[in-house]
């Protein structure tokens, strides 16, 4: 089961998620940020990982998603505060990551 | 891959469900505290065996649901094999759906890594599959005695 929840701020998303992330609620989380992305149209959109206890690779699949849907608006996406585990899913992926 | 009669064995039966993939890793997860796994050991062997199960409810039955068999076998020695089989739409070509960043998903959603990720996690990967019958997965991983 995973969560997110938005902290919106001049010009920023900041998308703070948490729980398990695999294919079932990477479908969901897509839904919800893509409809935050949709009406904010954020120049920076910033996922929050810190609170992530699991990921396989649906959520790389929700990162490069989200990425791409951001840059096609004219913004852009990072990723911050992911746990060991998850950076070693993103380092697989190539995703980079603060 | 072992062929010794394994010290225990469970069996588990899903459907195609996706939100059985917490299910799917909850139940191994259960059957691997027997073994004291590190944090990153039992990390390693979700992450392979969801991207296994994810498969089989996206690729085996799109568009509809059919049963997912697990089987979980420890052997002598701290090794798991954990063997995936759906009576999906199987695989026509191998080593093309295994290939890092392949998916016949949605590409705008799916990273194409399931297969690359549990070669990565594990330490033996075998795929079977007959196109119209079914796919199985074995997924073999030796857990290092904590020092």
């Amino acid at each position: 089961m995973a969560r997110v929840h938005f902290v919106p701020a001049a010009g920023t998303l900041t998308a703070y998620l948490t729980g398990e992330i695999d294919h079932h609620a990477a479908q969901v989380l897509r839904r919800e940020i893509d409809a935050q992305i949709d009406t904010r149209l954020p120049e920076l959109l910033t996922l929050d990982l810190a609170g992530v206890t699991f990921m396989d690779s649906s959520g790389v699949g929700l990162i490069l998603g989200r990425s791409r849907r951001i840059g096609a608006l004219g913004g852009q996406l990072t990723v911050q505060g992911a746990p060991t585990n998850v950076r070693r899913m993103l380092d697989l992926a190539h995703i980079t990551y603060v | 891959m072992p062929r010794a009669k394994p010290l225990n064995h469970t069996r588990i039966l899903f459907t195609s469900r996706s939100v059985n993939e917490a299910f799917a890793r909850a139940a191994l997860a259960a059957f691997l505290v027997q073994l004291d796994p590190t944090v990153p050991q039992l990390a390693d062997i979700k992450t392979a065996v969801s991207e296994a199960v994810t498969n089989c409810i996206v690729h085996a039955y799109p568009g509809t649901l059919g049963p997912i068999q697990m089987d979980i076998s420890l052997f002598e020695g701290d090794v798991v094999r954990i063997v995936i089989r759906d009576n999906g739409v199987g695989i026509a070509d191998i080593p093309k759906a295994m290939e890092p960043l392949f998916t016949t998903g949605d590409p705008e959603e799916r990273a194409g890594l399931g297969f690359a990720v549990m070669q990565s996690f594990m330490d033996t990967v075998r795929v079977a599959s007959r196109p119209g019958h079914g796919t199985r997965v074995t997924l073999v991983r030796r857990l290092d005695r904590r020092a």
